[in-house]
């Protein structure tokens, strides 16, 4: 798969901006502060319909403008999609796909495929554990676009079942009986059991089928610093096996025997939304022991183990390093390179252009205040 | 803001649900220019909706006496009950000419997050029906999404130990949506595929 152009009208920096991409490898070379995040952050739009740096979309539209356009060709197997999104802050999206408006903006999903590593993703590292089962879930449902809807339905479930529990909390607070709110409890334990397992059987499964690819992966751009691993991390207990059955039994044991801490505090503290996942360099877990470069390069170990999956599944999304050569040494850029160089596209950015080895150059870009022009 | 009558009208248009303020503009200035006997119509309607529509005291769909149209109609059977949860229910599944039994309507489902639960519904009123002995089976017909799936389970466990059956529509249904939005041909074969649970 590759993007074969991109344009943008009042996104971000730029006012109107058009780019022709190649398949294979792109660098974007320009200094600071000139478009460059923003370009790769449309791109990654249209693959999540989410930004990588901002939870809301008005920082998306370009100062004094109403609304933003990204328009984005993609050709995948020999076939060429054209996928339009307009970004209006404080409404609903609107998507067309190949020049006819779709009902949701969530078809489009799909259509472009990328894994994107930016210096934000430090926080997958060093962030509260939602940054990690969001990284986990987002790769989920990129593997199986099923699991969207499950994780809606869990999460709408815990919602339902946190308002039940808080309104009986309150209630016991001013006296009331508590019996006569909690009449429902049992449904949803059984739903939340029922989601719950399946969302975590599919986590444990994904975890998986991940952890070689990121010892590997680690290995490749931080060698012989011992070795890195992940594990899902479940209250639930250790070495859970991906069999729902025995899933759902056990989070409906583990609801029994919270009952009253749950009452009390009114929200449940069973299920996959307390899990993590746990990162180990050597014998030592990552939090509080790894040095910053160690959490740098393992947060990109995380993205490329994720790009590696994808590939091994026989999805080849497209790659996007951004900032990513200027924090390594000579020969772990040469390492990196060569994990990386057969991408089917590959988009990089820096600020140096000597920073990228010689073995990724492609096709050169220089970026320049709201101008992207092709210089080789 | 307009002056006087012209804005009351936008403003009651407005509170409408899926009416903005935009289109309440334009309905009260369409309204403004609406031939006299067009508006009286409609004025009519608006004021026999509320003073001749009741709740079927039976099943607690719409009606416009004791009883509403399904409850009266003597060939229908009582061996099979439909729960829905809103009168629009009812509509979407007699579109689909599959089912020659009975209704009851809930009046939504159970929703912590708006503060719903059994007792807010027409539950005890249903296991009177049901207790009569006179239903064999009940299917439960709320809608494919986090509370009508829940509202199901909570009905089955509730009703199951008295000895029916109780089946719930077949799988294939919008996942998370409302039934009145399924076409005919998607609910009529989620009726009949219908499944014990
Ligand atoms: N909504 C907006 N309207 C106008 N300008 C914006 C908007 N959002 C961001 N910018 C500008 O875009 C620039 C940042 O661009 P970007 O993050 O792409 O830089 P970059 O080339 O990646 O730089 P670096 O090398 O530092 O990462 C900033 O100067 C910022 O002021
Ligand atoms: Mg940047
Ligand atoms: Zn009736």
């Amino acid at each position: 798969m590759h993007v074969r152009r991109v344009e943008l009208t009042d996104f971000r920096s730029y006012e109107r901006v058009a780019v022709d991409l190649d398949p294979g490898v792109s660098v974007l070379v320009g200094q600071n502060g000139m478009g460059k995040t923003n370009l790769i952050e449309a791109l990654g739009y249209v693959a999540t319909l989410d930004s990588h740096r901002v939870a809301t979309d008005a920082p998306l539209v370009r100062a004094g403008a109403a609304s933003a356009v990204i328009r984005c060709a993609i050709v995948h197997e020999g076939r060429e999609l054209l996928v339009e999104l307009e970004i209006v802050p404080g409404r609903a999206n609107r998507a067309r796909l190949n020049r006819s408006p779709v009902r949701r903006p969530r078809e489009v999903l799909g259509a472009l495929r990328m894994v994107l590593f930016a210096p934000e993703d430090l926080e997958l590292v060093r962030g509260d554990p939602s940054e990690r089962r969001r990284y986990l879930d987002d790769l989920l449902v990129a593997r199986q676009p099923r699991f969207a809807g499950v994780r809606a339905d869990y999460d709408r479930v815990v919602k339902q079942r946190n308002a039940l529990l808080r309104n009986a909390y309150l209630n016991r607070k001013v006296g009331g009986t508590r019996g006569q709110d909690l009449s429902t409890l049992a449904v949803w334990d059984h739903h939340l059991a029922h989601h719950g397992a399946e969302l975590l059987a599919g986590r444990l499964e994904l975890a998986a089928a991940l952890a070689p690819h990121l010892t590997k992966a680690y290995d490749a751009v931080a060698p012989g610093r011992g070795a890195a691993a992940i594990a899902y991390a479940s209250r639930l207990g250790e070495a859970l096996q991906a069999d729902r059955p025995a899933l759902e039994a056990a989070i409906l044991e583990r609801l029994q025997e919270r009952r009253v801490a749950e009452i009390e505090r009114g929200m449940t503290l069973v299920g996959p939304h307390r899990d993590d996942l746990a990162l180990s360099l050597g014998d030592l877990p990552v939090k509080g022991y790894a040095s910053h470069g160690e959490c740098w390069s393992f947060a990109l170990a995380l993205r490329l183990a994720a790009y590696d999956l994808l590939r091994s599944d026989g999805i080849e999304p497209v790659l996007v390093l951004d900032d990513v050569f200027a924090e390594l040494d000579g020969s772990r850029r040469e390492r990196l390179a060569g994990l990386v160089s057969d991408a089917a596209q590959l988009l990089v950015t820096c600020a140096v252009p000597e920073d990228v080895p010689a073995s990724l150059r492609g096709a050169r870009f220089d970026v320049v205040t709201g101008a992207v022009s092709r210089v080789s | 803001m307009y002056e006087g009558a012209i804005q009351d009208l936008i403003d009651e248009l407005g509170r409408l649900p899926g009416v903005g303020p935009k289109s309440a503009q334009r309905i009260a200035f369409h309204v403004l220019s609406a031939d006299p006997a067009d508006v009286n119509r409609l004025a009519t309607a608006l004021r026999k909706v509320k003073d001749l529509v009741r709740f079927c005291t039976t099943c607690f769909n719409v009606a416009e006496s004791e009883q509403c149209r399904v409850c009266r109609d003597p060939r229908r059977t009582n061996e099979v009950l439909c729960v829905v949860e809103e009168p629009k229910d009812v509509v979407a599944i007699e579109r689909t000419g599959e089912f020659r039994g009975r209704y009851h309507v809930l009046g939504g489902a159970i929703n912590p997050l708006e503060g719903i639960g059994p007792d807010n519904l027409k539950i005890r009123e249903l296991l009177f029906r049901v207790g009569t002995g006179e239903v064999k089976e009940l299917i439960l017909a709320t809608d494919p999404n986090t509370e009508g799936e829940a509202t199901a389970t909570y009905l089955a466990l509730l009703i199951k130990p008295m000895g029916l059956t109780v089946t719930r529509l077949a799988s294939g249904l919008p996942v998370g949506g409302d039934l009145e939005y399924a076409d005919e041909i998607t609910l009529g074969r989620a009726f009949e595929g219908r499944r014990a649970v």
